[in-house]
């Protein structure tokens, strides 16, 4: 086993493990503060090792669309953006889901709307776990706490791609993304072989029409209602069984907790921190950190509303998690809200300080 | 006598293309699409590379192509032909790619993915058929419908002051550097389909040795979007289209 252990930011973390764990092809258009992928990837050059093919595209349309088309091969495939250029592939993702297509997707966040902030947010998470695109879909949406995961989502993304034929959205931020750690480089796997390929993907993608087939047609479009309700009822069928076998969490001190927040990506970082602070205070606060946001611990929240007195979803943005909380718990207890935008992130005091005004 | 008589194999003087499926098309009589789509067919044949070739269909009435090609084939958003192409050219180059676009899908909404696909020099071929007209949604105007020509959204004929004026992508792009073989070609007569055959293969040779990319303009009729019967729409082409939109081989490099 391979046990290279480097400092590195989130963002060359993504392009190392795309190398490290068969990624067969990314395709991607420069944004802050993400750009590292692309470049880090440029410098990489795995095309002269592993086969890795990397493009820098013309713009995120054209860039979603190579990713499609390469998915449509049954290849690896992958793209990364920040906010704005996420909104541009949002098109192409709704037709990646609508044609059932394995693919990655990567967005560190910026604040927003428009142009924006070039600073960490999550402003962005509605977009990734309620749709994006147009049509009745979903990405699993799978959001990194720290450059490790940054790294093992990459491998972790493509399985589950694969294994359900559905885009991984994997939703960063300007922070994690910009931040350096420790990074235990794991594993590495082959890019898979032709005959590979064939053997896994033979009964969708574009292997090529041989003659003990009939021709294979990726395509979003069903002209007949009924035949579209089809799609959707089997792709509403995938979404249970992703929702049964796939959704992730952490929890930190909630045995015993009076008080949970629930944040995400870097914000649960920081609550990790306010926990230990409360704790120090005698407050038994505790903390849930989704780590699929789509699919939601929506079932692990409802039970630990039965225990605790209050829950408090701590997030950079206005408050957009926060409404899923609130399903969850259904309104067993008060479920409040802190939260920064703009890019402007809360230090752990702050979030104490407000938590004890909620006590 | 019987036509059971006379449709024996004896008097058999042609048959479809392999390449094209029982699939009946879904095109209006006398609409250009299903002669392209026979003689793309005929070349992939006769080259002998069904197993090689991947097909785009694009937004528009091309969308259904995948039900009419026996090959491996993919439906882009409307536009994105070109960049779908990129995607799999990149990651599958012992394939043949081709796309398949209308003039709105290619030349409005696709204009910047068809220019880098070019300019990248994209070993693919690109099919451009040029109805000038919206034909699927119903005959709006494209960026190819001729000045003073009648559409859905020009009712009072394409006036250059409110609508601009209609442009041939075909020579822009003869001038990027990554495009190896440039020409337009018609489907309005016999010769013509002649010729536009020949244009095909080649553009299929330059694919199979990787010279760059190839684009095929086809002159097209849309004989309901142009309220026409399909021999008044052929002639139409050839009076009015084509002394704008001239054929011939625009660029050729290497062979
Ligand atoms: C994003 C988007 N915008 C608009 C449409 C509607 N639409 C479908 S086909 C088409 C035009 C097709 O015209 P053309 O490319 O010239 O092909 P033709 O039908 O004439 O062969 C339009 C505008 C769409 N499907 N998607």
């Amino acid at each position: 086993m391979n046990c290279d252990v480097r400092l590195m930011k989130g963002n060359e973390a993504v392009a190392e493990a795309a190398v490290r764990c068969g990624c067969d092809g990314y395709f991607g258009y420069p944004i802050t503060p993400q750009s590292e992928i692309l470049e880090t990837l440029m410098a990489l050059r795995p095309w002269t090792t592993t086969g890795m093919q990397v493009v820098q595209a013309e713009s995120e349309v054209a860039a979603i669309n190579m990713v499609y088309g390469g998915a449509s091969l049954g290849r690896r495939v992958m793209t990364s953006s920040s906010s704005p250029g996420i909104s541009l592939m949002c098109e192409g993702l709704s037709y990646i889901a609508g044609a059932s297509l394995p693919c990655l997707i990567i967005n560190v966040q910026r604040g927003g709307p428009g142009l924006g902030t070039i600073q960490p947010s999550q402003g962005d998470y509605f977009q990734a776990v309620k749709g994006g695109g147009h049509g009745d879909y979903h990405c699993v949406v799978l959001a990194p706490d720290s450059v490790q995961e940054m790294y093992d989502f990459v491998a972790e993304g493509f399985d589950i791609a694969f294994k359900y034929r559905i885009p991984v959205m994997m939703l960063s931020d300007g922070m994690v993304g910009q931040m350096m750690e420790k990074v235990v480089l794991r594993e590495n796997r082959p890019r898979k072989t032709d005959a590979e390929i064939v053997a896994e993907c033979d009964s969708w993608a574009l292997t090529g029409r041989h003659p003990n087939r009939t021709h294979n047609i990726i395509t979003s479009l069903q002209l007949q209602a009924a035949e579209q309700e089809a799609v959707n009822l089997q792709l509403q069928a995938k979404y249970q069984a992703i929702q049964q076998n796939e959704t992730r969490w952490d929890e930190y001190h909630t045995d015993d907790a009076d008080v949970v927040l629930v944040a995400f990506g870097c914000s649960a970082r920081i609550c990790r921190e306010v926990v230990d602070m409360a704790r120090s205070e005698g407050l038994r606060v505790g903390l849930v950190r989704p780590i699929t946001l789509w699919p939601f611990p929506s079932d692990r929240l409802g039970e630990l509303a039965q225990q605790v007195q209050m829950l408090m979803t701590v997030e950079l943005n206005a408050g957009q998690m926060v409404e899923d909380v609130r399903l969850a718990v259904n309104g067993q207890v008060p479920v409040c809200f802190y939260g920064r935008m703009g890019g402007v992130i809360f230090t752990p005091d702050e979030v104490l300080e407000q938590l004890k005004q909620h006590l | 006598m019987d036509v059971r008589e006379i449709i024996c194999e004896q008097n058999k003087v042609y048959s479809k293309s392999k390449i094209l499926t029982d699939t009946t098309l879904h095109y209006c009589p006398g609409c250009s699409h299903g002669v392209v789509h026979k003689l793309i067919a005929e070349v992939i044949e006769e080259l002998g590379i069904q197993q090689r070739t991947i097909g785009v269909t694009p937004v528009g009435c091309g969308v259904f192509a995948y039900n009419y090609f026996d090959i491996d084939m993919v439906e882009a958003a409307h536009g994105r032909a070109c960049a779908v192409a990129t995607g799999i050219n990149r990651l599958a180059p012992e394939r043949v790619v081709f796309t398949y676009q209308g003039d709105g899908d290619l030349s409005a909404i696709g204009t910047g993915e068809t220019i880098h696909a070019c300019n990248r020099g994209e070993s693919i071929v690109v099919f451009y058929i040029n109805n000038a007209i919206y034909g699927m949604t119903g005959g709006q105007m494209a960026p190819t419908t001729l000045c003073g020509m009648k559409t859905a959204t020009t009712p009072d004929g394409r006036d250059p002051k409110l609508h601009g004026y209609p442009y041939k992508i075909t020579e822009m792009l003869a001038q990027l550097e990554g495009v190896c073989y440039v020409t337009r070609q018609t489907v309005a007569s016999a010769v013509y389909i002649r010729k536009a055959k020949r244009a095909i293969r080649r553009a299929f040779e330059n694919a199979l040795a990787g010279r760059g990319l190839s684009f095929v303009e086809i002159v097209a009729t849309c004989n309901s979007g142009w309220k026409m019967s399909p021999v008044a729409a052929n002639k139409w082409l050839v009076e009015n289209m084509l002394p704008f939109y001239p054929l011939g081989d625009i660029k050729s490099v290497g062979e």
